[in-house]
């Protein structure tokens, strides 16, 4: 199980937390004026690499509050937590 | 408002469950006892705490600084404020006193961008006492609560027992549980359960 550090909390089980997928995802401003190409790429393309990834998790059994994580897809390292509004972080090497 | 005929017609989670509490306490060295109690006063507060007009009126309207810190607990009186998330406290008060602390509080806040909700029907509390009262609490929860990290006057929203609950520790050294109304048996049963090892004497 992951030990995971809510920017809140501090650290808790991972079985407190729900997995919200990749972090930093905007919204088309007009969906309207958006075609349907671009709304597919937006609603269900996601970026999948094997390493660093942003990604974002919700404190769901805690604060409730969401907050975004670097985590490595294959080690499950955890290089970075940070506030939703907060820089976007490097990623480790 | 406080209608005296409803207050004495309703019922707690627990009401019917009184002969196994008393049944499950044990006394002694390892003692520990579970004991419910009912109706206390709660109220979701939600505002933001940068804002200092905020702060104020709620110290105007309850008496007590909203505890910023994550998971810590403020108290004054019979209230007591419970940091639930970064704009969210619990104000819990004697049994009772929900009305009284919401209009106190929307008089105070009047025109600001909050949030007063009376969730006093949402949860009851169950209270875990005695020397045995951590060890059974960390059979359900995965939190360190060792006493150097788990003090009086902190409090947590966690996982406890596969149900949800608030945690706090009483100045008295006590553990609260404030615990969904339709979860309350099931977490009262499983408590009881993690209880009765200690009421064996073993002698090796
Ligand atoms: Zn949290």
């Amino acid at each position: 199980m992951l030990l995971i550090p809510c920017p809140w909390c501090g650290e808790r089980d991972e079985t407190e937390f729900r997995y919200g997928g990749q972090a930093h995802l905007a919204r088309p401003l007009d969906p309207h004026a958006t075609g349907d190409a671009e709304w597919a790429e937006y609603l269900f393309m996601r970026d999948n690499p094997k390493g660093w990834f942003r990604e974002r998790w919700n404190h769901a059994a805690g604060c409730r509050r969401w907050f975004n994580m670097v985590r490595h897809t294959v080690t499950h390292e955890i290089a970075a937590v940070y506030k939703p509004d907060d820089p976007k972080p490097e990623l480790p090497e | 408002m406080a209608d005296a005929t409803l207050f004495a017609r309703r019922r707690s989670p627990l009401q019917d469950h009184g002969a196994a509490l008393s049944r499950g306490a044990v006394s002694g060295p390892r003692g520990v006892t579970l004991t419910e109690i009912p109706h206390l006063a709660q109220i979701t507060l939600r505002g933001d705490p940068g804002n200092t007009d905020f702060l104020a009126a709620v110290r105007s309207a309850l008496g007590l600084d909203l505890p910023l810190k994550a998971n810590t607990v403020a108290a004054a009186g019979d209230v007591s404020a419970l940091w639930l998330g970064p704009d969210e406290w619990l104000i819990a008060g004697a049994p009772d006193s929900e009305a009284d602390l919401t209009a106190r509080l929307n008089a105070a806040l009047k025109d600001q961008h909050v949030s007063v909700v009376d969730v006093t029907a949402n949860r009851t509390v169950l209270e875990l006492a005695g020397p045995s009262a951590r060890a059974v609490l960390e059979k359900a929860c995965g939190l360190d609560l060792r006493p150097r990290e788990f003090k009086a006057g902190q409090c947590a929203q966690t996982n406890l027992a596969r149900t949800v609950g608030i945690l706090e520790m009483t100045q008295g050294g006590a553990w609260r549980i404030y615990v969904r109304n339709s979860f309350a048996v099931y977490l009262a049963d499983w408590l009881l359960d993690a209880m009765a090892e200690y009421a064996i004497d073993a002698k090796f």
